[in-house]
């Protein structure tokens, strides 16, 4: 019965209904979950898929007869088509199943690399990536002594085409960045980079941990070469995430680890390494990760971008609007194309300090650097306070945080 | 005082406040009285890194007792701080090394020594504790 509510595109009553967690409270308070950019949480059909799985086929996939075997192994492949259409991907042999988004961009980095990159070549990245697009990226640098460098951060938190233009050389084997920053918010234009990378033979690697549950990706369109992302990020569960790539490419890069299901043949002499999509899949997967991830996605779909878009839209500006509001609070990203994403600092205040104060009143939020250590050099920052948004986020909940602010403001300082 | 006692007095204090709001209020003013780390000691090697607020930490060994002055860039953390040297400052390196910390937790302040918080207080304690090993040998 209030009025912002009926700014939303849906009845997020009903959708908090299927989120357990969110009913509980926090030091007394009832508990704001502002910290989506971490983790979302999981509404009750990923959460079902997950008993159901345990309760009545949990078996081990890809090698049984036996009647539980087969239903297990028939639910995981299913599972991958349904990612395979969720992303719209061309080939159901070009969805991995990995731990993460990290762990599906080591992939990358590291199989990629041992086939195209050699001395001397170069590597592009943007200077708002997580550690996760950063450190596996040095780590094949460092091995195969190639370079790597950098698209500067603006002010505003984009990157500029000019810049991205400029890095490109005809040594460039690969660009690297995210879809959007989990820090700023800036939705990258990966369309432009995608097509100046591709007009010179340049391959991509998209990280879509922030981008995949606010936005529809369909990457045949996008054209891209690689794109990661990470279940529990979107609304799915921990410890599995999917890496895309094309099919002639996956075909031409080496395992990255050698084990179970990854093989054809073994003898001691020579092993015969099995087909895609198995081959980057060595050992017993998240087999209850990997039928969930894909309840997660069904779970969006049937929410629909068009009204997730709405919703993102809505209580970003609203609580832009806001804390721009109070007195020396300094939102650090302010694209104009972002996701629900809100860093900033009030004054002096530190960070944990604010966080700390929030905590008290119920509300999660981050605070700290994010993962993203130079992009808070960029800013001369030690890090932010960050809110997050997630489906389940209402207005209300926003005027309760900026009270939050408000009131841990006037104690700190 | 003994270490135990300044650390009875301190949950008795703690006791009063009826919310947390006064609580953290009265630590946030406990941290604008924190014997301050000289400058000159304000260096790298006496970081206490943890992954959100950082802790400067220095002791020196007055008359065969221990005096701690310390900094911190977070204010909240900077109370606990205070808190702390008011307990272990002016003991000997036996007491400080083997003083038993019961205050933090019957005052509720125990999710701020967690791991999990990385903040750097856990750390904290277990330098100050150091120096007391490290003190002993030189009295
Ligand atoms: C943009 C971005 N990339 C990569 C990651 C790493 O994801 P994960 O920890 O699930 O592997 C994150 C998670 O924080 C992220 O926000």
């Amino acid at each position: 019965m209030n009025k912002v509510a009926d700014k939303l595109p849906i009845d997020i009553t009903e959708i908090r209904k299927q989120f357990p967690i969110l009913s509980q409270k926090v030091n007394g308070n009832p508990l704001i979950y502002f910290d989506n950019g971490a983790t979302t949480q999981k509404p009750l059909s990923v959460i079902n898929a997950i008993d159901n799985y345990y309760k009545t086929y949990n078996s081990n996939i890809h090698r049984g007869v036996h009647h539980l075997s087969v239903k297990a192994t028939e639910a995981y492949e299913e599972a991958r088509r349904t990612i395979q259409q969720f992303i719209g991907a061309e080939h159901e042999e070009e969805i991995i199943f990995a731990k993460g988004t990290t762990d599906a961009i080591n992939l990358v980095a590291h199989s990629f690399s041992k086939a195209f990159i050699h001395e001397g070549d170069e590597i592009i990245i943007s200077g708002m990536e997580h550690h996760s697009n950063i450190v596996p990226w040095q780590m094949a640098c460092e091995e195969r002594k190639a370079v790597l460098k950098v698209i500067p951060v603006l002010d505003n938190g984009e990157i500029s085409i000019d810049d991205v233009q400029k890095l490109i050389s005809d040594k460039t084997k690969i660009i690297a960045i995210t879809h959007s920053s989990n820090t700023l918010g800036t939705n990258n234009p990966i369309e432009e980079i995608i097509s100046i990378a591709k007009s010179k033979g340049i391959k991509t690697l998209i990280d879509g941990a922030q981008a995949i549950h606010h936005q529809p990706v369909n990457v045949k369109e996008l054209d891209c070469d690689f794109y990661a992302f990470s279940g529990h990020k979107m609304y799915g569960p921990t410890g599995v995430g999917i890496l895309y790539g094309k099919q002639e490419l996956f075909k031409k890069m080496p395992p990255y680890q050698g084990g179970g299901d990854m093989i054809k043949t073994v003898t001691f002499e020579k092993t015969i390494y099995n087909d895609l999509p198995h081959k980057f899949e060595a050992g017993t997967p998240n087999i209850v990760g990997g039928i969930a991830v894909a309840e997660a996605a069904k779970w969006i779909s049937s929410i629909g971008f068009d009204t997730i878009q709405q919703h993102d839209n809505e209580i970003l500006n609203y609580a832009t609007e806001k804390l721009s509001a109070i007195e020396g609070v300094k939102i650090y990203g302010t694209s104009k194309k972002k996701g629900p994403v809100i860093s900033f600092l009030i004054d002096n205040i530190h960070p944990f300090d604010l966080g700390t104060i929030l905590d008290q009143l119920g509300i999660a939020v981050r605070t700290g650097h994010h993962c993203t250590e130079p992009l808070m050099d960029r800013f001369k920052i030690p890090g932010t306070v960050r809110a997050s948004f997630a489906i389940y986020n209402t207005l209300e909940e926003v005027d309760v945080f900026i009270d939050g602010v408000k009131k841990a403001k006037k104690m700190l300082s | 005082m003994t270490i135990e006692e300044k650390q009875n007095q301190i949950i008795d204090e703690f006791s009063m406040f009826s919310d947390w709001m006064e609580k953290y209020e009265y630590i946030i003013e406990l941290g604008k009285d924190l014997p301050l780390i000289d400058a000159q000691y304000k260096t790298p090697e006496n970081i206490i890194k943890g992954c959100q607020s950082q802790v400067w930490l220095h002791a020196d060994l007055v008359d065969g007792k221990i005096v701690f002055t310390a900094d911190s860039d977070a204010v909240i953390t900077k109370g606990i701080i205070s808190l702390l040297i008011s307990v272990l400052s002016g003991h000997s390196p036996k007491e400080v090394a083997e003083a038993e910390l019961f205050f933090i937790d019957k005052i509720g302040l125990k999710e701020h020594l967690s791991p999990t918080r990385s903040n750097g207080l856990l750390s904290m304690v277990k330098q100050m504790k150091m120096y007391g090993i490290a003190f002993q040998a030189k009295v």
